[in-house]
């Protein structure tokens, strides 16, 4: 069920409706079950795979915490026979057993990730290796929805309970809750047990306040998704779809669409989700701090995809980094007179691996290796440069709060950021690689005033609609950026301003969605990941 | 402590380390600034840092970053 269908929409309407009928304290069973009706709308045979990770977890997770249960009761029991030596290595066979199960957890649910998403690339690479090929090789498993979502946000929980950071979920079915929640399964955000459960397990009384403000936000996310996200994409996949006419300019101009169209259809729908979990009375953490204002890759990847990018920092990046056998080896390098070499060992490592899974989470093939490679390589290159923009700054200091010039920056992060994204949406690297030279080698700019971009599948009309519209998302954005809010500056005009205001975006949404004969809202993009 | 300020200041020569307490709040120190002061303190005072002591509280102030390696010294 597509969050942009009419039956989504009954169907929150409906879960709104029962959820501030019924008591409290059924409210969270209510989730659990609205949960599970939605999932079995994309398909009943999928249930197996979040069952097995929500059953496998909770196992995992009660036997992490009665090890450190029984821990406890036994270090209180011995407290005046243990020697400080003794208690310290009685500790650390019991983490050595939580880290046995955590592992086990890790194999398991990255296991079922790993065969279903990842099965058919292995095995057509090693498969190419032996001069195999053909359909045969591969099996026909579909991605179950928000896998990777789900699957992330419960090893995120495991390794946090693993580390002590808090007590497990002792009721199987409020853990089931937490790794189901509907709205996050879509296309995240990938939340913190810490955070979520409170929110998820509390019962929330009707707050007007709060159910206007998250239907507001539903709203322009429907706005981005189905006025802008929804409208670029016919005119990308004409362009993407076939390289060899649509080369050159038209290179330049889908690398712009697909920027575009990545971020409004993602933000979009993650407006959606936060939205309707306002309306719930549940808080999800945000994934986007408008990412196409960033001045630099690095301030970019603090903006886009905020969960995503924290769960790697806090369960990849730093653990590879500060691993004891990582700290030794640098510690070696230095010792060795390699001080250079040393200081930028773990950082490197840890940064290239990071990269690496990133791209490989984005998906299945070799574009997304490769474009994270380039990510991480780039943002360690920037690092590189960091003294000599330091003294480049010292040199001209009024250039830093010199607007043109951090124009220029955002306009030069926004450019590059699409190059590295042509490799999302063109089928191959060698692809990606023949448009980008062709790009520079071929171009015409005529084709901007020629009639050639109304060739594309997108009209004169459907032109003025984007630009109208991306004024507006600028305009908001530019607002946030300042640290204000377009709602509540709506929010405090008088009733006939916030009508219109509501209403005419609600009717622009109706009037100016994608929509035609046989119109079927796209899949967002995220949704297979 | 003098010698965690030498570290912090090698790190970041603009920032005021004995009075700013926001260091990760206002994005001071970066994640590739934490690792590398890990790797700084792990060679000047022998204690491993690990991933779990990465909170904002530990890493806010060169006076809570001390407190932890003392905690850090204490336990081993």
């Amino acid at each position: 069920m597509s969050i942009t269908s009419y039956s989504f929409l009954l169907f929150a309407g409906v879960l709104f409706i029962l959820y501030y009928l019924i008591p409290r304290r059924f409210q969270w069973i209510l989730l659990l079950i609205a949960s599970y009706v939605f999932y079995c709308f994309s398909g009943v045979r999928y249930l197996g795979y979040i069952l097995a990770t929500t059953v496998f977890s909770y196992i995992v997770s009660m036997k992490i915490w009665d090890l450190k249960r029984r821990q406890d009761a036994r270090l209180k029991l011995k407290k005046d026979e243990f020697s400080r030596e003794e208690k310290k290595a009685y500790k650390a066979s019991v983490k050595k057993k939580q880290k046995a199960w955590l592992v086990a957890a890790l194999l398991f649910n990255f296991g079922i990730l790993g065969i279903i998403k990842y099965g058919n690339f292995i095995v057509s690479n090693v498969g190419s290796l032996f001069g195999a090929s053909g359909d045969d090789l591969f099996f026909h498993l579909a991605l179950p929805l928000g896998i990777s979502f789900y699957t992330f946000q419960t090893m995120g929980y495991l390794i946090d309970l693993y580390r002590g950071e808090y007590e497990p979920e002792r009721n199987f079915f409020k853990f089931a809750l937490f790794v189901s929640y509907f709205p996050q399964l879509i296309q995240g955000p990938i939340s913190r047990f810490g955070s979520l459960s409170k929110d998820l397990y509390t019962g929330h009384a009707f707050d007007g306040r709060q159910v206007a403000s998250g239907l507001q936000r539903m709203l322009y996310g429907y706005f981005k998704k189905m006025v802008i996200a929804d409208r670029i994409i016919t005119g990308l996949t004409t362009i993407s779809g076939d390289p060899a006419t649509y080369s050159g300019t038209f290179v330049l101009v889908g690398m712009i669409f697909y920027a575009i169209d990545l971020y409004m259809d993602f933000s979009g729908g993650i407006d959606i989700v936060i939205g309707l979990s306002q309306a719930l009375g549940i808080t999800l953490p945000e994934n986007f701090k408008r990412p196409y204002f960033s001045k630099s890759l690095k301030d970019y990847w603090h903006r886009w995809h905020i969960s995503l990018c924290n769960w790697f920092k806090d369960y990849l990046f730093y653990p590879i980094s500060t691993s004891p056998a990582m700290l030794a080896r640098a510690k070696k390098m230095k010792a060795a007179g390699h001080e250079g070499l040393s200081r930028r060992f773990t950082v490197y490592t840890a940064t290239m691996v990071v990269w690496l899974s990133t791209g490989i989470w984005h998906g299945a093939s070799w574009n997304f290796v490769v474009w994270g490679l380039l990510n991480g390589f780039f943002l360690l290159l920037s690092q590189e440069l960091e003294p000599a923009y330091r003294r480049f700054y010292e040199r001209f200091p009024r250039l830093e709060k010199n607007a043109l010039w951090n124009a220029f920056r955002i306009v030069r992060t926004f450019l590059f950021v699409s190059l590295l994204c042509m490799f999302d949406y063109y089928d191959s690297v060698s692809t990606v690689i023949r448009s980008f030279i062709g790009m520079f080698s071929s171009f015409r700019l005529s084709v901007f005033w020629d009639g050639s971009l109304l060739a594309i599948g997108l009209t004169a009309a459907d032109y003025w609609i984007l630009l109208v519209s991306l004024i507006l998302v600028f305009v908001v954005s530019w607002f946030q950026e300042k640290g204000r809010s377009v709602r509540s500056l709506i929010a405090a005009r008088a009733l006939p301003v916030r009508v219109i205001a509501w209403y005419g975006l609600f009717l622009i949404v109706i009037l100016f969605g994608a929509y035609g004969i046989g119109y079927d809202a796209t899949q967002f993009i995220y949704n297979q990941f | 402590m003098d010698t965690l300020l030498e570290i912090l200041n090698d790190l970041h020569p603009d920032v005021d380390f004995e009075t700013c307490d926001t260091l990760i709040d206002d994005e001071i120190l970066d994640s590739f600034d934490i690792v590398s002061l890990i790797a700084e303190i792990n060679n000047e005072f022998d204690v491993n840092i690990s991933a779990k002591d990465i909170i904002p509280e530990n890493f806010n102030s060169a006076q809570a970053l001390w407190a932890l390696i003392e905690r850090l010294e204490d336990e081993e």
